[in-house]
C-alpha cells in the first residue's frame, strides 16, 4: 500500500510525554478500586483479623514486587513492561508467556470493571424507583468509551486517570477523618471484631482475596516508553503508589471492621459506600459513591492502557503477527492492539461470571509475580550492579525475591482452595499457549533482534 | 417509556458512535500510510527516533 500522506520523518513510535504523576495514577489507578469493592471477601473467608492479616500479607507481597519491578524497569524502558524484562533476562518462551499472563490479567480486570460498574447504575435506577432497569449498555458504553479515550492519546488517557484516582484517594481519606479514628465514638472495634472464627486456615483462605487491595500496581512499567524520564519517573511513580496502597489498604479495613460485623462486611458489595452509609452523612455518602465510580473507571481505564502496550510489544518483536505492533501516526498509541481487544473485554464482561473474570485476572497476575521472583535474581546475576546504571536499586537482595516467592506458593495454595479447577485450567491453557508458541509462533521471531537494551554481554558468557 | 430507558438507548447509541469512529478511523489510517510506516516503532529506538507530525502531541494539544 502507498504511503498517501506527507510524513516528516521515516519511523514512529510511541509519545514520551508523561511524568511521574502519571505513573502514579496509572498503578494506583489500577488497583484503588480493590479498596472500594472486593477485599471484603477475605472477611468472608477468615474474619476481618484474617482481612488484616491478609492485606499486610499481601503488602509485603506487593512491596517486594514493586522494589523488584522497579529496579528492573529503569533499566528496561520498554513498553510491555515485565514482557521486555523476560525477553532480555530469561528468554524467548518466558516472555511469550509473561506478555500473555500481562494481557489476561488487564484484560479481565477491565471486563470485571465494567460489570462492576454496569451494577453500579442499574443499582441507582432500581433506587430511584425504575423497573425493569438493564446493566449491559453502561458495560459496552464503559469499556468502548474508554478505550477510544485511549485510542486517541496517552497524556489525555492518564491525566484523566490522575483525576479519577486522587478524587477516589481523598474520599477514603476524608472518610476515615469522619469516622474519628481517634475517638471510639463511631468505630466499635472492640464489640465487632472476634479474633479468627475459622482459625489459620482462614488467614490462608483469605490471602485470594488480600491480593486485591494491591492488584495491578505492578502495571506502571508498561508505561516506559512514553514516560519522559523512566529511570526517574517509574521508580518514583511505582513506590510512591505502593505507598499510597498501603495507607488506603489500612484506612479501609479500619474503618469497614469498626462499622461492620464480618458477617455482613464479608458479602457486601460496595463496603465502603456502606460505611458512608452508616455515618448518616449525605454529603459523605454521595462522595464515596462518586469514589467509588471514579475508582472503578480509572481502573478499566489503566487496564485498557496495560494490556494493549504489552499486546503491542509482542506483535512488535513477531511473538504475535506484527500487524498489532502498529501505531497511530496522528494520536501516537497502539491503537490496533486497542482495537482488537475491546471485542475480547466485551465477550468476558457480556457472558462470564464476575468471580471468574476475577479468579483469571489474579491468577495471572499471581503467575506474573513469580516469574519476577526469579527473573530479579537472574538479571543481579547476569549484570551486576557495577555493569549497569540502574535508576533505582532494592535493598536486601535477594531477600525480596525469595520472600515473594514464598508469598506466591502460599498464596497459590490459597486460590487453590477456593477455585482450584480454575487454576488447573489456566495451568493447562498457559501450557498450550506455550506449546503454539514452541512450535509454531517462534519462527517468525527474529532472534537477532531480541536484545535492545545497550547493556554488556552478561557474566559468565 | 421511562427515563431509564432512554439513558440506556443513549449508553447504547454513544457506544455505538465511538465505535464506529474507531473502526472507520483505523481504516482510513491503514489506508492513509504504509504498513511499513505504521510498523516503523522500535524498541530500544526511542530515543532516536525521528518525530513526525510534531504539532500533534497524542491528541492532548
Amino acid at each position: 500500500m502507498s504511503q498517501t500522506t506527507v510524513v516528516h520523518g521515516e519511523k514512529i513510535s510511541l509519545l514520551r510525554v508523561l511524568g511521574p504523576g502519571h505513573i502514579w495514577a496509572l498503578g494506583v489507578g489500577i488497583v484503588l478500586v480493590g479498596e472500594y469493592m472486593g477485599w471484603n471477601f477475605s472477611v468472608g473467608k477468615g474474619g476481618a483479623f484474617a482481612a488484616l492479616i491478609a492485606c499486610w500479607f499481601a503488602g509485603l507481597l506487593y512491596t517486594c514486587v514493586a522494589m523488584i519491578d522497579s529496579e528492573v524497569t529503569s533499566t528496561v524502558a520498554a513498553a510491555g513492561g515485565q514482557y521486555a524484562q523476560a525477553k532480555h533476562i530469561v528468554g524467548p518462551l518466558m516472555a511469550f508467556n509473561v506478555g500473555l499472563y500481562l494481557v489476561f490479567a488487564y484484560t479481565m480486570l477491565e471486563a470485571a470493571n465494567a460489570i462492576t460498574l454496569g451494577y453500579l447504575v442499574q443499582t441507582v435506577g432500581t433506587m430511584a424507583g425504575f423497573e425493569n432497569v438493564h446493566d449491559k449498555p453502561f458495560i459496552v458504553l464503559t469499556i468502548v468509551f474508554l478505550a477510544w479515550l485511549n485510542y486517541r492519546g496517552v497524556y489525555a488517557t492518564l491525566t484523566f486517570n490522575l483525576v479519577l484516582t486522587a478524587v477516589a484517594f481523598i474520599a477514603i481519606i476524608v472518610l476515615f477523618a469522619s469516622v474519628k479514628p481517634w475517638s471510639g465514638e463511631i468505630l466499635k472495634h472492640g464489640d465487632l471484631l472476634n479474633g479468627l472464627p475459622y482459625g489459620m486456615l482462614g488467614v490462608v483462605a483469605a490471602l485470594h482475596f488480600g491480593l486485591w487491595y494491591y492488584l495491578g500496581i505492578e502495571g506502571t512499567c508498561q508505561a516506559a516508553e512514553e514516560v519522559r524520564s523512566p529511570a526517574r519517573s517509574l521508580p518514583l511513580g511505582t513506590m510512591t503508589g505502593i505507598i499510597t496502597l498501603l495507607l488506603a489498604a489500612t484506612m479501609t479495613w479500619y474503618i469497614c471492621s469498626g462499622l461492620m460485623p464480618w458477617e455482613y462486611l464479608g458479602q457486601a458489595v460496595t463496603p465502603l459506600f456502606d460505611a458512608a452509609r452508616l455515618t448518616d452523612s449525605q454529603p459523605l455518602m454521595v462522595l464515596l459513591f462518586i469514589g467509588t465510580v471514579f475508582s472503578t473507571l480509572a481502573s478499566a481505564n489503566g487496564c485498557i492502557n496495560d494490556a494493549s502496550r504489552a499486546w503491542f510489544s509482542m506483535g512488535r518483536d513477531r511473538y504475535l503477527p506484527t500487524w498489532f505492533g502498529a501505531v497511530h501516526p496522528t494520536n501516537r498509541t497502539p491503537y490496533r492492539a486497542i482495537m482488537f481487544l475491546v471485542p475480547v473485554a466485551l465477550v468476558f464482561a457480556y457472558f462470564a461470571p464476575l468471580d471468574q473474570v476475577i479468579t483469571f485476572s489474579i491468577l495471572s497476575g499471581l503467575l506474573g509475580y513469580t516469574y519476577m521472583s526469579f527473573n530479579v535474581i537472574m538479571f543481579r546475576k547476569k549484570w551486576p550492579l557495577d555493569t549497569i546504571k540502574r535508576g533505582y536499586v532494592h535493598p536486601f537482595h535477594p531477600i525480596p525475591a525469595i520472600v515473594l516467592l514464598v508469598l506466591c506458593s502460599v498464596t497459590y495454595f490459597a486460590v487453590f482452595l477456593g477455585y482450584g479447577t480454575q487454576l488447573v485450567a489456566m495451568m493447562v491453557f498457559f501450557a498450550v499457549a506455550s506449546l503454539w508458541f514452541h512450535f509454531h509462533r517462534y519462527k517468525y521471531v527474529r532472534r537477532g533482534d531480541q536484545f535492545t537494551m545497550d547493556w554488556p554481554r552478561p557474566a559468565g558468557y | 417509556m421511562h427515563a431509564f430507558e432512554i439513558l440506556e438507548y443513549v449508553a447504547w447509541g454513544v457506544a455505538a458512535v465511538l465505535g464506529l469512529w474507531m473502526l472507520f478511523d483505523m481504516i482510513k489510517t491503514d489506508r492513509s500510510y504504509s504498513e511499513e510506516f505504521l510498523t516503523s516503532s522500535k524498541e530500544g529506538e526511542i530515543r532516536d527516533a525521528l518525530v513526525i507530525d510534531p504539532p500533534h502531541q497524542g491528541g492532548h494539544l
